[in-house]
This record gives structure tokens, C-alpha cells and sequence, in this order.
């Protein structure tokens, strides 16, 4: 019999509001037992301790976004080096989107992604499918056989589905099975640009995407979900509209939810000003004071959860001109990091940034964890909230290093992850 | 002091010229100082010198164009230069290699100055970070064309004796117009009163937040302006998808005398070129050569990019080309 024992913790669970010292057991890979007296009477007997110094134990953190390169484009990213760079950032499960070559668009290939994450993976890995064939926002795909497969959701990633009768007949059909829609939220036909459009693309010359490509997606979406009923969540809002949007359509009760990613709410369009295009992001950056209503909208609950959007692109569509580059930017390692300095900020309680990464997100996916709970898998992350630090991208898992947090100073990270009862990152120790 | 003494005091103290953001007042006309030197060279039977004598200068142009890239190429051959032009459109980029492995290959052949035209924004920035020569914008997408500006400076300068508080209008496709947000910075700095006039969907959001006064109506943009400003609106933009058709396009916002009767009574007329007569400017009004710069404008195109080309070669850290001896 495996154990670890956690003593000195500073033990959060987020779906109970649970914040205080005390030791965690973990035993054959669950959580066997824990509370504020566990070892009071010593360690049990060949448990391995770890000695948190009252530092946070928390649920592992769940991350609803991350692209990979598999399968098709391994040399930007594998899942077993995305699992390293999850690991690292103290995610413990990551959902991968469809958007790779093939996509993920059938039973086969949801299973294809399962087996090799089982057999690479070091953190849990779940595929979200294809809400059409190929992306092409033409034909459904098989809801009900890829639920059956594992897919814990759907979406066209970062395209939309652009046309309203398909929306329609896809909310209506998911409703039945109680999928989860995800709609990447741009009318493409306003969505030519590069940037927000502003002043400041007016300055620099570049194409700008309004605001309202975002929100009148997100309206036709919600009018055609009063039709239909059923899960829709919006994969990431970007602008003040759209929490506003959101707020209301959740006081009226339809059952919507929304993402946002870390580097909207750390980033805004000034970060483009020198063309560096790893701030090229889709939905794009936009300015100080929608970052400031997402920030509001996360600390009201309006937002449900903060996801990386992981994007891992390689230099040769990143070292262009800003309009030829490619979107999207990677955000495994820097997810907690972004999302504590809105805490130090005092944007934010630590435990309802948590809540975003771990308990909500698991609830919206069905995926049974992110809690500290017994008989639940460990799957767990220790967090020194307070540790300065500095983001080298050298120092970074991920192969791609298109971050926009280069040379960032942060203040907190995560130091050990566990996952199903297995260590799989200690900070500075390479594993 | 003699003329060559003078001018080996650095005037501009910057490795590129990437854009008229950024620069003050003075660099702005020191620059056009030294212009007027080279108007007077270029009117003379020897128009040959000698501050670029060794220096070489390549043109690398991304994007077709006929009037820029022979204005650098014969800036450069009459400051001494040996001059190099590449149209890459038609070479590498082809074979897939990459903008910035391109930079750093002609980098390596040791040139002095480059000047490069890219139809991104932002590009030649990207590229000026890669090179270890000074780098001239001639171009970028739609974002800044300081050697335009900087000539329609010397231009107006020339003609009515001063830029600071002259009321300029500047008409056309300002959404896409390198040409116009160069000319407006430039122009605020120097203490113009700056005007845009076009429709509005060919203005970029938040254009009055950069100092410029916005107009939707032609006739009334253009009263008591002492410069009218053309830009060229590209004939595809105008099938449907900004405007609805030419006629009506330029019915509205083409210059001709009517329109211009508007305007002060002794207000001159610029185009960047090239023109698309009748459709943004009336033949008459293009060809008067009682209103229209257009033709001056060219040669001041020449001599301003002399004078850049100079003012940057003074801050090359190579002393050879001083050492080739114009004591």
C-alpha cells in the first residue's frame, strides 16, 4: 500500500469554502483522509510525508483549454510534453481541444487521444470533440457515441459555428444528451482583423476586431438557446459587453456559463504596441477596462472559470509580421501564476480563483474531481502563493515558447503536483 | 565652414527611420534643413556626391513600386552609394523562406543602410531588430511612410514658407493609408492644423483622438485649407465592399475644381501617386500647374531620402566611408 502523508498543509477546498491548516492522507491514489488533527497522533506507518510549511494544498487544478500538436503537429507539442508542462503549472487534468490534423471529430480518434494520454500523459487528459465534421460548421458530429467515447464536450475550438441553423439544430440535439456546447464566440465575418479594434490599431495599421463580433455572437447564441434549452458555454469572453451579456442572461436563469483565459485578465491590447506577436490572441487583448470587467466578472461569479487557452505555435508562425502571424499563445506554467497575482492585486480571494480551476470546471465537465474530498482521486497541488520569481522562457516545459509573460516577475507557483496518488512535479527537481 | 564640413556634424541622432512617431520638432527639421541642400544639388549639371562613398545601400521591397524604390536607388547613387535593389516578391519569399531569414542574409553581405518596403505592418520594425545596418522604412503596411511625409513636408514648406499653422486637409481612404498617418503625425508636430475627409468607413476608429479634425462632407472639409491632400484609393476597395462604386465615390470625394473652389483660393494640391485619374482627382485639377505639387513632390522625394540617407550614415559605427577622405 502507497502513502503519502501532506502534514503542515494549509488545506483549501474551494467547493466548501475549507481553509485551514492541517494534514492530508493519500492512500492507494485517493484521498484516504483529512482535517486539521489528522497527525496529531504521528504518521501512519511507511506513509512518505511531505512537509508542506503551511503552505497551500489544494485540488489540482483543471484546465478546460489547451491545444496540443497531437496529432499533426508534433513538433509544436505532444501530449506527453503538454502533460510536463501541466504538471509544472500544477494542472492536473487538461481538456484537450479537436483542433488538431486529423480532428478530433470521431469515435476513433477520441479514443486515439485516450490511449495515447494513458500511455504517455503524466496528468489526466480529456478530449473535447468536434461540434462539427472537420470544423467546417456544416454537419453535427456524433454527440451520443462520443460521449460514449469520453468526450466531455464539444466545440469547434477556435472557429465558430458561424451558421444559425446549424447553432440551432446543434444546441437542440445536445440538449437531449445533456452535452456540453462550446461555442468559440466570433462572427468570422467581423472577425477579419488582428487586434482589437481601437484607437491603437487605428495607430499602428493594423485590422481591428470590434467588440461586437464577440457579443453578437454570444447573443444569437443565447436567443436560439431560449428556443432549445440545453449546456452552452461560451469557451472565452473578451470584453466588458460580454460579461454584461452574460450577467443578465444568467439572471434570467438560461443555463449559459463562460471562460475566460488567464492572459485577458493580466494583458491588455497596449501589450501589442510593439507588434510582438506573441500577444497575437483570438478573441484579441482588448483594452484596460474590459480586463478590468472580466476581472469583475470572475471575482462575481459571472465568469465560471479561467482556462490557459495553451496554444503552443512554433517560431516560424510566430517570427512574422504581426497580421501573417499565427494566433495564440501557451499559458500551462503561467495559468496559476496570472491568476494569483489578481489575488495579490486584491482583485480576487485566492479561494474563489481556485474555485475557477478546480471544482467549477469539474462540475461543468462532469469530470468528478477537483475537490478535497475522500475516496476522490489525489490529484493535488501544493502552492507557495507568495515566492517571487521570474519567467524565463529557457526554464519553460512546454517546446514552444511563445509565451507573453516573457520575462515576467511573478509571485507564487506551484511546487508539487500530484496526480491519482502519484508525484509527477516537485519544483526543482527534475523528474 | 565649408559645406562638407557641416555636414559631417551628426543632425538626427537615431540608427533607424522607422516612422515619423517618435520624433521631435527639431529632427523633423533638421532633416528637411538638410533637404534643401540637396534640392539645390540635384539642380546642378554635377549632381554627384560623395558622403555615401563605399556605403552600401539596399533596396528591398516587398511590395511593387516604381516611384520609391527609383527615388532611394537614385538618392543613393548621387550620395556615392553603391546601390542594390531586390524585389523579393519574386524570389525567396517564394521558396518559402522565411521574412526574417531573408533580413538576416543580406545582413550578412555587410550593407550599410537598408531600406525596405513590406505590405505588413509592423514589419520593418521586426526587421530592424535583426539587422546590424540602419534600417529605412519605406513602407509598411498600413502603417507609417515617413520619407512621404517628411517630402510633402518639404514640399509645402518650400511653396508656402512654413508648416505651423497652415490648415492641411488629407482625403481619401485614411483606414488604409500609410501615407495619412505619417503625414498627420508629422504635420501635428510641426503645428499644422491637420483635417481628414473621407466616408466613414474608410476611417480608422479613433482617428479624431490622434489631433485631426473629422469630415464626412468634402466641400465643407475643404474650406479655408491652404493644402489639399489626396490619398489613392485602390480601385478594388471600391467595388461594393467600402464604397459603393467609383462614380459615386468620386461624385462625393474626387477632386475637382468645383470641390476645390472650397478650399483657399490660392491652396495647393498634393497625391502621394500613384493617381487614379477620375476617380479620386480630376485630370484638370492633377495637371495644374498653378495648384498642383504633385510633380515637385517627386522631386523632393529625392531629396529628402538624400538627406535621410546622410543624416543616418553620419551615425554608422563604421568610420570608412569618413575616412575616404572629403576633407
Amino acid at each position: 500500500m502507497s502513502r503519502t502523508a501532506f502534514t503542515n498543509a494549509r488545506l483549501i477546498d474551494p467547493a466548501s469554502g475549507f481553509d485551514q491548516p492541517g494534514g492530508l492522507l493519500v492512500e492507494n491514489g485517493l484521498i484516504a483522509d483529512l482535517g486539521p488533527h489528522l497527525f496529531n497522533d504521528g504518521l501512519p506507518d511507511g506513509a512518505e510525508a511531505v512537509d508542506c510549511r503551511g503552505r497551500v494544498l489544494a485540488p489540482g487544478l483543471i484546465d478546460c483549454r489547451v491545444f496540443t500538436g497531437e496529432p499533426g503537429a508534433e513538433h509544436r507539442e505532444t501530449l506527453a510534453l503538454a502533460s510536463k508542462a501541466a504538471a509544472a503549472g500544477g494542472v492536473t487534468t487538461m481538456i484537450v481541444m479537436p483542433n488538431t490534423d486529423p480532428v478530433i471529430d470521431d469515435v476513433a480518434l477520441v479514443d486515439f487521444i485516450e490511449r495515447r494520454a494513458r500511455d504517455t500523459a503524466i496528468v489526466n487528459v480529456h478530449t473535447m470533440a468536434a461540434l462539427t465534421k472537420g470544423l467546417h460548421g456544416e454537419q453535427m458530429t456524433e454527440f451520443g457515441l462520443l460521449l460514449e467515447a469520453g468526450a466531455v464536450g464539444f466545440t469547434d475550438g477556435v472557429k465558430s459555428v458561424a451558421n444559425a441553423q446549424v447553432m440551432r439544430r446543434i444546441l437542440s440535439y445536445a440538449a437531449h444528451l445533456g452535452a456540453l456546447v462550446v461555442q468559440h464566440a466570433e462572427e468570422p465575418a467581423l472577425a477579419t482583423g488582428v487586434m482589437n479594434e481601437s484607437e491603437l490599431a487605428g495607430r499602428l495599421g493594423l485590422a481591428g476586431i470590434p467588440a461586437v463580433a464577440e457579443t453578437i455572437m454570444i447573443e444569437r447564441d443565447l436567443q436560439l438557446l431560449e428556443l432549445t434549452g440545453g449546456r452552452y458555454h461560451v469557451s472565452q469572453i473578451s470584453c466588458e459587453a460580454s460579461v454584461e451579456i452574460v450577467r443578465r442572461a444568467k439572471t434570467r436563469g438560461l443555463p449559459v456559463t463562460c471562460g475566460v483565459s488567464a492572459a485577458h485578465l493580466q494583458l491588455n491590447e497596449n501589450d501589442v504596441q510593439s507588434y510582438r506577436t506573441f500577444f497575437k490572441l483570438s478573441p484579441p487583448l482588448r483594452s484596460e477596462q474590459d480586463r478590468l470587467a472580466l476581472v469583475a466578472g470572475l471575482a462575481d461569479g459571472t465568469i465560471d472559470v479561467v482556462v490557459s487557452s495553451h496554444d503552443p505555435q512554433d517560431p516560424e508562425v510566430k517570427r512574422r509580421p504581426f497580421a501573417e502571424a499565427n494566433f495564440g499563445a501557451i499559458g500551462l506554467e503561467t495559468l496559476l501564476p496570472a491568476g494569483l497575482a489578481l489575488v495579490h492585486n486584491g482583485d480576487l480571494p485566492l479561494g474563489r480563483l481556485l474555485a475557477a480551476l478546480t471544482c467549477i470546471p469539474s462540475d461543468l465537465l462532469g469530470l468528478g474531481r477537483g475537490r478535497l474530498v475522500t475516496g476522490l482521486p489525489a490529484d493535488l497541488v501544493l502552492i507557495d502563493t507568495d515566492v517571487p520569481w521570474k519567467l524565463e522562457p529557457a526554464s519553460l516545459k512546454s517546446i514552444s515558447k511563445n509565451t507573453p509573460f516573457e520575462d515576467r516577475l511573478f509571485q507564487g507557483r506551484a511546487l508539487r503536483t500530484m496526480v491519482g496518488g502519484q508525484t509527477v512535479y516537485v519544483q526543482g527537481e527534475e523528474r | 565652414m565649408t559645406n562638407a564640413d557641416k555636414q559631417l556634424s551628426p543632425v538626427f541622432p537615431y540608427r533607424h527611420l522607422l516612422g515619423i512617431e517618435g520624433l521631435s520638432p527639431s529632427d523633423i527639421t533638421a532633416l528637411l534643413d538638410l533637404a534643401d541642400t540637396y534640392v539645390e544639388q540635384n539642380r546642378q549639371i554635377d549632381k554627384k556626391g560623395s558622403v555615401l562613398r563605399g556605403r552600401t545601400q539596399i533596396n528591398l521591397f516587398f511590395e511593387a513600386s516604381t516611384r520609391t524604390q527609383s527615388s532611394f536607388e537614385l538618392a543613393g547613387k548621387r550620395l556615392g552609394a553603391d546601390v542594390m535593389n531586390m524585389s523579393v516578391s519574386s524570389s525567396s519569399v517564394k521558396k518559402g523562406e522565411t521574412l526574417i531569414d531573408t533580413a538576416v542574409t543580406l545582413n550578412a553581405m555587410h550593407p550599410d543602410l537598408i531600406i525596405i518596403r513590406h505590405q505588413s505592418s509592423g514589419a520593418v520594425e521586426l526587421l530592424s531588430q535583426k539587422v546590424s545596418c540602419s534600417v529605412i522604412n519605406a513602407g509598411d503596411g498600413a502603417h507609417e511612410h515617413p520619407t512621404q511625409a517628411l517630402l510633402d513636408a518639404l514640399t509645402i514648406r518650400r511653396r508656402k514658407g512654413r508648416l505651423e499653422g497652415l490648415r492641411v486637409a488629407i482625403c481619401g481612404d485614411i483606414l488604409h493609408s500609410r501615407v495619412a498617418r505619417s503625414n498627420i503625425l508629422l504635420l501635428n508636430a510641426m503645428g499644422a492644423r491637420v483635417r481628414v475627409i473621407g466616408p466613414p468607413a474608410l476611417m480608422p476608429k479613433g482617428i479624431e483622438r490622434l489631433g485631426v479634425e473629422v469630415f464626412h462632407n468634402m466641400k465643407k472639409g475643404l474650406e479655408g485649407v491652404d493644402i489639399v491632400m489626396m490619398l489613392r484609393l485602390q480601385l478594388e476597395r471600391m467595388a461594393g465592399s467600402y464604397v459603393p462604386s467609383q462614380r459615386e465615390y468620386f461624385h462625393f470625394y474626387g477632386l475637382d475644381y468645383s470641390k476645390l473652389a472650397h478650399a483657399k483660393p490660392d491652396a495647393l494640391v498634393m497625391h502621394p501617386g500613384p493617381m487614379n485619374r477620375g476617380v479620386e482627382i480630376d485630370s484638370a485639377v492633377a495637371d495644374d500647374i498653378d495648384r498642383s505639387l504633385i510633380r515637385e513632390q517627386v522631386e523632393m522625394g529625392v531629396a529628402v531620402r538624400m538627406a535621410v540617407l546622410d543624416a543616418l550614415s553620419r551615425n554608422l559605427p563604421n568610420e570608412l566611408a569618413l575616412a575616404g577622405g572629403r576633407s
